[in-house]
């Protein structure tokens, strides 16, 4: 279990005041300049070697990421944009960092930014989070008033902005190339790659965009050095991370713990347990409401990181634990969240915008029985014609848990179908 | 050059092209919707999914860039199993409505589904139905049809430069559309039509009229301006039934206005089918040698001198070859091609042609637009002016009015004090002239038809040789015709001979009584109110002015109608083919000139269009050289003389109805009504 004196998010909870002075008591903006000093490839080097992976859901290696961009100034601007479109149903970690904690964000814009060879930061913040923003910009400002940001931000004589925009509240823009264009102006769809954005990505212009807890952690890093962050977790999914512990549990939180916790020990100790006791359990979604459900057997042991739970067909995602017990109605759960990645395709590719409407409609039907037995291969079947042949990963997201379900629960699905046969014979 | 592996088969291709193009290469065929050569990549579509090897799914071929060692993979069980699965989702909300569809038998969709479709639907939900949209007179419209593939989307903002259509809508309620109710308000809107891939945009004019498989397919040549687009006319017995765009890079690539493309079922209707002969100032009916005997009665014995002859903007080089035959042969110097009066032609045909040749344009870096707007004169000239602009480092100055040409100009005045100016140097935009390694100008009509046109010309060509707008493999020296006819009517010399007349002399001569016959070959956009008191003889296709004050009509085909040869702006010379017959008793008409100059005893020495074109070749070989472009000898063109400072004017103020055809159009007053009269309405209208 993680002890207090290693958690990166000490504000996680909002018991502390968010401003720029209280941050600063946490250690924030702590000899910022110093790092900064260490120069670019120092910190990139860090971060590789501090074995943090993009806490957005992919898991793709940051300090990799970072080092894609360009070296050299190449007569563009350079952009570091953050993802803070959090939308993925059951996850909620990104919203607390920005409220309660900014200035962690604020300083590892200016770190990585800075990493990179950014010229400026925009952080796109998900259109529902209005406080949140206010609060984001106002960390924001104070930083600028301080001389961390800005004109030769920290007295480092680098330049660096950051800037806060607000999207409209569409899950399709928490995709790094569709929040790009929504960036632009343009309707949020996602951008073919390549040209990754390294390469082509804001305004034309060489970017890296990463979610906001990835980039919130960097200071601390670099602060406390690569080796200590790898302590944490097995190999290859190291570090801390937020966990977002929500559904049948007695106690829903926010938590950040050590990488690969077992799944149960993390729900018992923060999460006062399952409702009813483990055994009460049914499924859980381990990593927000993209990834496959899994039954209270393969939950009984697996570890929370990237390796363990895709093994078990699963994936650590964004780490909302979703968590269902007994009385839940495991059909009509997936079937809502078929019904979420209906109405949040954006319509660009083929079989995301009609496959997901058809799983939909198919869930539903298995909702209330009213299906043949063959359709749940079918379902299956089409799940897999999307996945995979979409330009970007929601075609995936939709699949996932609707296989998931099947997977696991087909048992289930059967007997609804049987049942209600009876019913209609009777 | 990057190698790679294509099923196996091993592969040298250009760097930068797709994995698609690539596979088009090495002969594999990938099937696709959304992505078109011309438009930019869109990769939505999915029905282009390759496997790659190392890749860990499938990728999308036209928007994957080859890349050296790659292994592409075209006929695995995965991509069968892809492409299956896409083609599955497209079909499951698109109605199978083929039979009552107009695209049916020529539609990708249908053609794709053959190959890569089930024979029986997995899908037992309710489909999807779409509203369909009002985009104008030409574009209908079937909502429920489309696949999203953005190809009209991409065409209209990239290539049309108007961004009228969009998407709206998330998910399975995307949709296309225009945002808020409009038409698309473009010269080139109709080709969204062909790019679209199913039967979402079809043809309004051409709903429910024919099936692709009952027509036929004439290439051809277009005369609605002076382009000389590819086309294809496809008709049904008499009708022609629509005009489609024929590939042609040089030209109009495959795109044509809507001009072209509509103004056909104006052939059906105001046709002059049967000779006329005026008795008691009333037009009768008459047989062929009846009519070319009143003519002959008229002209024989008449000094050469009192006859006069016009030729139109449609006519093909036949028919003026003849005209000026017969009228040699009567002594006649009075001829002229050029309705409108422009200061063109003698001399070499540098001085009249678009030397830099449509195509060149996209090696400009400047260019200085000179009392013209392409967008309605040349709207496909205007699109690769366009298409030179979105590649960047183009600039394009305006001197005349300052018109939207949908990319970016710069206004430099309105007339022929800024064109002085930049001809003596003073005009900062000659620093741009020079500085640029290929400029270019453009003249139009509305800068050459006016008085002080041979002036105009003059300052242009000096601009020319200041700027260095002419060397050994430039020539940027470009006159912008609105008129088919034009260049090919220059060619033969169709301009008054030794003490004759041009247009304005032979009006004003038979106004005033000097000259007693004038022959109208198709000639319509002349004043012909002056012409009530001479003998008018009219040669043409439709009941339009030129008719009305006729003692004799000889009715002639349009040239749908005949084969002819044209010559467009650029000098380029194409040959037009008969697709259908003219309508009753109307004949070809070098054939009409050549009965004539029986009847008058001035026999022109050929049987047949062959002879005659033989002829051509040997009087004026460049008009047997088809398809090639030979560059002509710089030479002194204009004179350098005071201009007037009068504003220059593009002739042409509504696109849709320049001409007899046009004019006789229901589309085209339809297209009147909804894009040029729409501005001009008020609020108590209608």
């Amino acid at each position: 279990m993680l002890s207090d004196k290693d958690r990166i998010f000490t504000n996680l909870y909002g018991l502390k005041d968010w401003g720029l002075e209280a941050a600063k008591m946490r250690g924030d903006w702590d000899a910022t300049k110093a790092i900064l000093e260490k120069g670019r490839d120092w910190i990139i080097d860090e971060i590789k070697a501090s074995g943090l992976r993009g806490r957005g859901g992919a898991g793709f290696p940051a300090g990799l990421k970072w080092s894609f961009m360009p070296k050299e100034p190449t007569g563009k601007p350079h952009y570091l944009v953050v993802n803070a479109d959090e939308s993925e149903p059951g996850t909620c970690k990104d919203r607390d960092i920005m409220r309660h904690d900014p200035h962690k964000l604020v300083e590892g814009c200016l770190v990585a930014g800075f990493a990179m060879g950014a010229d400026a930061a925009y952080i796109y913040v998900r259109g529902e989070f209005f406080n949140e923003a206010a609060t984001l910009d106002a960390a924001v400002q104070q930083a600028y008033d301080a001389g961390l940001i800005g004109k030769n931000a920290c007295g480092s004589g680098y330049d660096f902005d950051i800037y806060v925009h607000r999207g409209a509240g569409a899950y399709i823009c928490g995709e790094e190339t569709a929040l790009l264009e929504s960036l632009e102006g343009k309707k949020g769809q996602p951008r073919i790659k390549p040209p990754f954005p390294a390469n082509t990505g804001l305004y034309g212009c060489p970017t890296t965009i990463n979610n906001v807890e990835t980039i919130a952690v960097a200071p601390t890093i670099c602060r406390r050095g690569a080796a200590w962050f790898a302590g944490f977790g097995r190999e290859n999914n190291t570090g801390t991370k937020v966990f977002c512990i929500s559904g049948h549990v007695n106690n829903p939180c926010n938590v950040e713990e050590e990488m690969s916790i077992p799944l149960k020990e993390l729900i018992d100790r923060h999460a006062g347990g399952v409702r009813g006791g483990w055994d009460n359990l049914k499924a859980i979604i381990p990593g927000g409401s993209s990834v496959p459900c899994l039954p209270k057997n393969i939950c009984d042991d697996v570890l929370m990181d990237f390796d363990s739970l895709r093994e078990v067909k699963s994936g650590l995602g964004t780490a909302a634990i979703i968590v269902m017990d007994q009385s839940t109605d495991i059909i009509a759960a997936i079937a809502r969240l078929s019904k979420f990645y209906k109405h949040e395709s954006c319509g660009q590719c083929t079989p995301c915008r009609e496959g997901t409407g058809w799983m939909w409609r198919v869930m539903e039907r298995l909702v209330t029985g009213d299906a043949e037995i063959g359709e749940i291969d079918m379902l299956l079947d089409v799940s897999y014609e999307i996945e995979g042949h979409t330009i970007c990963a929601l075609g995936d997201a939709a699949a996932w848990p609707v296989q998931g379900v099947i997977r696991h629960f087909r048992d289930e699905i059967e007997d609804r179908i049987a049942s209600r046969r009876s019913k209609t014979a009777a | 050059m990057a190698k790679l592996t294509i099923d196996g088969k091993e592969i040298q291709v250009a760097d930068g092209i797709t994995v698609l193009q690539a596979c088009e290469e090495a002969g594999v065929e990938i099937p696709r919707f959304c992505y078109h050569d011309r438009l930019s990549i869109a990769g939505n579509c999915r029905m282009c999914l390759v496997e790659m090897e190392k890749a860990p799914k499938p990728i999308a071929s036209c928007s994957m860039p080859v890349g050296d060692g790659m292994a592409i993979h075209t006929n695995t069980e995965t991509v069968k199993k892809a492409r299956n699965g896409v083609m599955e989702f497209l079909l499951i909300n698109h109605p199978l409505d083929c039979p009552i569809c107009d695209q049916g038998g020529e539609c990708d969709l249908q053609d794709q589904a053959m190959a890569y479709g089930f024979d029986h639907s997995r899908f037992s939900e309710n489909k999807r139905a779409v509203a369909d949209k009002n985009l104008g007179p030409l574009v209908e419209t079937h909502m429920t049809r489309c696949i999203h593939c953005t190809r009209c989307i991409r065409f209209s903002t990239e290539v049309a430069g108007v961004e009228v259509l969009g998407a709206t809508g998330r998910g399975e309620n995307m949709e296309v559309g225009t945002y808020v109710e409009a038409a698309i308000s473009s010269e080139l809107s109709a080709n969204i039509i062909d790019l679209c891939p199913v039967g979402a945009l079809t043809s309004k004019p051409y709903a429910f009229e024919a099936r692709p498989w009952e027509l036929s397919k004439t290439e051809s040549i277009d005369v609605m301006d002076a382009v000389g687009s590819n086309i294809r006319v496809d008709s049904r017995g008499r009708e022609v039934k629509r005009i489609l765009p024929m590939l042609n890079e040089d030209v109009n690539e495959e795109w044509i206005s809507d001009k072209t493309r509509y103004a056909c079922d104006g052939l059906a209707k105001q046709r002059l089918d049967k000779p006329y002969v005026k008795k008691g100032g009333k037009l009768h009916s008459a047989a062929w040698h009846e009519a070319l005997d009143v003519i002959g009665d008229k002209i024989r014995g008449l000094d050469g001198r009192k006859i006069a002859a016009i030729a139109g903007d449609q006519c093909d080089a036949e028919s003026m070859m003849a005209l000026k035959g017969l009228m040699d042969g009567l002594g006649s110097p009075n001829i002229d091609c050029r309705q409108d009066g422009a200061k063109l032609g003698g001399g070499s045909r540098s001085g009249y042609v678009f030397n830099t040749t449509i195509a060149g344009v996209e090696d400009a870096d400047v260019c200085l637009i000179i009392g013209s707007n392409p967008r309605l004169e040349a709207p496909i000239i205007n699109a690769r002016l366009r298409k030179r602009a979105g590649a960047g480092g183009f600039r394009v100055g305006i001197v005349g009015e300052n018109v939207d040409l949908t990319y970016r100009t710069e206004h430099l005045g309105a007339g022929p004090d800024t064109l002085k100016e930049i001809a003596d140097g003073t005009h900062p935009f000659c620093d741009v002239l020079r500085s640029a390694e290929r400029p270019m100008l453009i003249l139009g009509q509305g800068a050459l038809a006016r008085a002080d046109g041979t002036a105009v010309i003059g300052a242009a060509r000096l601009i020319a040789d200041n700027t260095g707008m002419v060397s050994a493999d430039w020539n940027g020296f470009n006159i912008l015709h609105t008129a088919a006819a034009r260049v090919s009517g220059l060619d033969l010399g169709l301009m008054p001979g030794d003490g004759g007349q041009d247009v304005v002399g032979i009006l004003d001569g038979a106004a005033s009584g000097d000259i007693e016959v004038v022959y109208l070959l198709g000639a319509d956009e002349i004043d012909v109110s002056k012409l009530t008191d001479a003998f008018v003889i009219y040669q043409g296709h439709h009941g339009d002015a030129g008719a009305h004050v006729a003692d004799v009509i000889l009715p002639g085909a349009a040239y749908t109608e005949k084969d002819g040869t044209y010559a467009n702006t650029e000098g380029r010379v194409q040959r037009g083919r008969r697709a259908t017959s003219p309508p009753g008793d109307a004949r070809e008409d070098w054939a009409i000139l050549r009965a004539l100059s029986d009847v008058l005893g001035k026999t022109l020495p050929y049987n047949n269009i062959v002879e005659l074109r033989a002829h051509m070749s040997e009087s004026v070989p460049v008009l047997g050289e088809i398809d090639t472009l030979t560059p002509s000898a710089w030479s002194d063109h204009g004179e350098i003389a005071e201009m007037d400072s009068a504003p220059f004017e593009s002739p042409v103020t509504n696109f849709y109805m320049t001409d007899p055809i046009s004019r006789a159009s229901e589309t085209m007053a339809a297209c009147t009504e909804t894009f040029v009269k729409e501005g001009q309405k008020t609020g108590t209208d209608g």
